[in-house]
């Protein structure tokens, strides 16, 4: 048997009394040991920020582990992050660094956050993977990273940013954003 | 890790979701990606996901209608269905939300000037945990139609928004319910970016069988994530 899927359809501008929740960004609690902040703008084709967009993060504990039952080795970590942004396109998620996780092959893959981008004007989410400046020799060795062009995979490599990482979104224009299929 | 079997989610084809650049739809012009996505094989982060269960929802979310004093004006009714995979498998203990406009067509949202009223009985926004059948059930009102400004006189066709993890990154869905026959799909360019033939999964179906006699009408939505692959990838 094989039924229809239910086709995507934009999540609107009138969310953000509904989705988002005042935990929601906060992956890890505050004071959390190795807690960093992520975070970005968003940006469509004119380089205007989007100010009703959500992000949503999933990624591994420290470990490499997942809190699901695909992932027999286990962890109580909760790995999910939402938050929508304000008026000037910022978002921020207060996170811990993802261990490595392995690909299909066994491989191990650089320490990375899958996000999800959803706004007004999006009729499916866009998904794409944040990795981390610091982690020069892993990012080299990653099967995904190193299946993007040199120029498009630095827009997948957060920046140094005082206390945590900056990932900006680019939803199209110069340095559009590098966006995976799933 | 060499013990953890990798098994993918199904990729859907061309034929179910809207293309991101619809320009009928004017938002998608400046915020659709211009360059095609990479493929991204399912490894364990994408065939995880977020499990949102318990704690994270009250019993009383469900019911739109009794978040307040006094209940709601509008067509009192229930929506229920069932959360299935593409193998027709139930999506058991899955988080839904909902959100949607008033029975006037107007959000409880700062940014709506839709000048019609806002109800001090209707927020609009619930949330349920499906069953161990994949089955769910909400309480609320028919929400009204409601203008925008994509094009000359241009109204939404009325819809709740549902949104769904499923149990794998790769299952996550937001997506619109509709109701049957209603007269503005033609002119609704939202409902109409999605291909032809998957757009009837998008409206719920008339069900009296789940309505309650001198109470409330019901309708049916069922929701179709992807479903597993049918192997293991293999390792290489």
């Amino acid at each position: 048997m094989s039924l229809g899927l239910t086709p995507s359809q934009t999540v609107g501008p009138f969310f953000s009394h509904a989705l988002p929740w005042p935990e929601g960004p906060y992956v890890v609690p505050e004071g959390t040991a190795g807690a960093f902040w992520l975070r970005g703008r968003v940006f469509d084709g004119d380089g205007e920020p989007v100010p009703d967009a959500l992000v949503e993060s999933w990624q591994a504990d420290p470990a490499g582990r997942f809190n699901h039952p695909d992932d027999p080795r286990g962890s109580d970590f909760r790995g999910f992050g939402r938050c929508p942004s304000d008026v000037d396109g910022n978002w921020a998620i207060l996170t811990v660094r993802p261990g490595r996780v392995p690909d299909t092959a066994g491989r191990l893959q650089a320490p990375h956050i899958d996000l999800s981008i959803f706004a007004r004007g999006l009729l499916d989410r866009v998904v794409t993977r944040v990795y981390l400046p610091d982690e020069a020799a892993a990012n080299a060795e990653d099967p995904v990273l190193s299946t993007v062009d040199d120029v498009r995979r630095a827009t997948l490599v957060a920046e140094p940013d005082g206390d945590g990482f900056r990932f900006d979104i680019r939803l199209q224009g110069e340095r559009e954003t590098v966006f995976f299929s799933v | 890790m060499t013990d953890l079997v990798l098994r993918g989610y199904q990729r859907p084809g061309d034929d179910v979701h809207p293309p991101l650049y619809s320009p009928e739809y004017r938002s998608t012009v400046r915020r659709a990606p211009k360059l095609p996505p990479l493929y991204l094989p399912h490894s364990l982060t994408e065939i995880t996901g977020p499990l949102l269960g318990e704690g994270f929802v009250h019993p009383d979310d469900a019911d739109l209608t009794r978040q307040h004093d006094g209940e709601p004006l509008g067509e009192r009714i229930i929506v229920h269905g069932r959360v299935l995979d593409s193998d027709g498998r139930p999506v058991p203990n899955t988080l839904l939300e909902v959100w949607q406009a008033n029975a006037a067509g107007r959000y409880h949202h700062d940014s709506d000037r839709h000048p019609a009223p806002l109800d001090p009985n209707f927020t609009g926004v619930g949330r349920c945990l499906t069953d161990a059948d994949g089955a769910y059930r909400i309480v609320t009102v028919k929400p009204g139609a409601y203008p925008w400004r994509n094009h000359d006189n241009a109204w939404r066709a009325q819809h709740i928004h549902f949104s769904l993890f499923g149990r794998s990154f790769t299952q996550r869905l937001v997506t619109q319910m509709y109701f049957p026959g209603d007269p503005l799909f033609y002119q609704d360019p939202i409902f109409n970016a999605v291909p032809e033939a998957a757009r009837s999964r998008m409206i719920s179906s008339f069900d009296l069988s789940h309505t309650v006699p001198e109470w409330a009408l019901a309708y049916r939505f069922d929701i179709v994530l992807r479903g597993r692959e049918a192997t293991p990838m293999e390792r290489s």
